[in-house]
């Protein structure tokens, strides 16, 4: 039986979808290793508690909650020393973060701190007799390591999407703790949080994505990916590193091996012709669409569906298709 | 480092394989065959050496840029890529394969950077090899210094920095003092090529060779597979006509409209 510390991640004072999916993993963690418990972190201005219910809602027993102006943005020194403090404090078998900018960055601070080992970005795991294996993508995505921690507490962060959301409701039950470093003393201070995509799904987060590659033209030719994800209404837009080179679309768009690695449900590559960087980061998607007008392009033999022809026509009958098909259904 | 004060640039550089490779496993199951897999420097670190030595160049070439790279033997010729590129020298910490711990890496290269006295450690934001991106915050948190990862922009002024890092959808403007740990992602500038002048001096350069000191290992891989290979697919038709069968397909077949 092992006891789960797992870090809820908070971006603007709200509970980040990955935070769910980290305690439905966390839980898993738990069961797994013999019935422990899961106590999450929930760091963030005053007010973050009311975030806590659905910690619980999601299988927390407990919620650590940790309020202070400090923690209003992300602050990577203070949380690193309150989240090994708590680790550390021979509690914990296991420490689950997010495999995100914000859990990549805190999660090997953490384990540095305790000198435990980390098995980063993993999309499962398993356990035996209080030892994680887990699976993480390695070669650019190209091969699947199993990694194998030893020692304890061990640290673990898994893949945004790997883990869905699975309710499993305990009674809610928190626990102020306060910060084992002065926030206001960090050297490194968040000044500015830039938002993207105000008011869009993140590539992360959304289920289905429209991506636009070179065969689009121009920035403005862009409108129709976002006017077919805003047909299906759960979509976000992503672009090839050719776009984001030209300046089309912003760098957080680019979706391939120097960019952002995506797996939703849907993958539609809008005049992408698939390069091998491209399809690094894309190709663990569920159902892939291609529409491209050369036959022989490299992103059909990832595809499960393809149309080859126009963009500029296919796209505008495809949008009207989906917003008909949403208006059925 | 403003004026005329040198300035002093770690970069942390890794020897990866070529991505453009069809890999296989091992006869073991648990690591790449190496067989005729050629090796460059990762991607991410390239932009880390540029981005020392435009630092380096802005400051007057005043300073140093050192390029430092835990691996085998055959390692030095990525780290005289490096110093084809321009850093100063180059160190080899020996290891004859590199650890799938990054913890017992990040180890290794604080105990070479900590009297080194330098202002900035960079490092590439991740491995694309181990996809790992966790030896850079682990030194800093080893050497007890500043750290942002992710940056994709970048000021240095009079002893503190200033950088820009990569959220999913988001960015954060971080401040900093010196000195620091940074990891650079793509975006914040392009490598330069090494000119033929430059691979003949950094043939002169020094290059240190020494043995990594490891540690204890906690992580192993215990197992490497390939990916299921994706079926071939469909290609449905031409232009406007295919997208009515295509839309009944992402509902009936896919299930995903």
């Amino acid at each position: 039986m092992a006891n789960v510390l797992v870090f809820a991640e908070v971006r603007a004072g709200d509970l980040r979808k990955v935070a769910l999916e980290a305690v439905t993993a966390a839980r898993q963690l738990a069961d797994l290793s013999g019935g422990g418990s899961v106590h999450a972190v929930l760091a963030g201005d005053a007010g973050i508690a009311v975030k806590a219910a659905s910690l619980a809602e999601y299988g927390a027993d407990s919620v650590l909650v940790l309020e202070h102006a400090g923690f209003a943005q992300y602050n990577p020194e203070a949380l690193a020393a309150t989240v090994a403090q708590r680790l550390g404090s021979g509690t914990y078998g296991f420490a689950v973060f997010s495999a995100t900018a914000q859990g990549r960055d805190l999660s090997p601070r953490v384990a540095a701190k305790l000198g435990s080992g980390l098995a980063p970005d993993l999309t499962g795991f398993s356990v035996d007799g209080g030892t994680v294996s887990g699976q993480h993508f390695n070669m650019n995505g190209k091969t699947i390591a199993t990694l194998s921690l030893s020692g304890s507490p061990a640290v673990l962060s898994v893949r945004p999407a790997a883990f869905q959301p699975a309710a499993n409701a305990r009674p809610l039950v928190t626990e102020a703790i306060t910060s084992a470093a002065d926030p206001s003393a960090s050297r490194v201070k968040v000044v500015e949080l830039k938002q993207g995509n105000t008011g869009k799904l993140d590539l992360n987060d959304a289920p289905v994505i429209v991506a636009g590659g070179r065969g689009l033209k121009a920035a403005e030719n862009f409108k129709l990916c976002d006017d077919l994800a805003d047909a299906f209404g759960n979509a976000a837009v992503g672009a090839t590193r050719a776009v984001t080179d030209e300046g089309w679309r912003p760098h957080s768009d680019q979706i391939g091996q120097t960019g952002r690695n995506v797996s939703p449900n849907l993958y539609i590559a809008v005049g992408i012709s698939g390069a091998i960087q491209h399809l690094a980061g894309m190709r663990t998607s569920k159902t892939i669409v291609a529409i491209n007008k050369d036959k022989d392009a490299p992103i059909f033999k990832v595809a499960d569906y393809g149309i080859v022809g126009d963009v500029f026509e296919i796209m505008p009958a495809l949008t009207a298709a989906v917003k008909a098909a949403k208006a059925q259904g | 480092m403003n004026g005329a004060a040198a300035v002093k640039i770690a970069v942390c550089i890794k020897r990866v394989p070529v991505m453009e490779t069809k890999f296989a496993i091992a006869a073991d199951g648990t690591r790449v065959d190496e067989a005729g897999l050629k090796y460059d420097v990762n991607d991410f670190d390239l932009w880390a050496i540029e981005a020392g030595l435009q630092l380096k160049e802005k400051n007057g070439n005043a300073g140093e840029v050192v390029a430092i790279c835990l691996g085998p033997d055959t390692a030095q010729e990525q780290i005289r890529k490096a110093l084809a590129m321009g850093a100063d020298r180059g160190v080899l910490l020996q290891a004859p394969t590199v650890p799938a711990d990054g913890l017992a890496i990040a180890r290794a290269l604080a105990a070479e950077l900590k009297d080194g006295g330098y202002d900035l450690v960079l490092f590439g934001r991740i491995a694309i090899d181990s996809m790992n991106q966790m030896t850079g915050p682990m030194v800093a948190e080893l050497l007890d210094l500043p750290c942002v990862t992710n940056v994709f922009k970048l000021e240095i002024a009079g002893g503190t920095g200033r950088a820009e890092r990569a959220l999913e959808g988001a960015s954060e403007v971080m401040e900093f003092p010196l000195p620091a740990v940074l990891t650079i992602d793509d975006g914040l500038n392009k490598e330069r090529l090494p000119s033929l002048k430059g691979i003949m001096a950094a043939k002169k350069k020094p290059l240190d060779v020494k043995p990594a000191q490891l540690g204890e290992l906690k992580v192993a891989v215990t197992k490497m597979v390939l990916p299921p290979e994706r079926a071939a697919g469909r290609i449905l038709g031409d232009n406007a006509d295919a997208v009515p069968e295509l839309v009944r397909l992402l509902q009936t077949e896919a299930k995903v409209l």
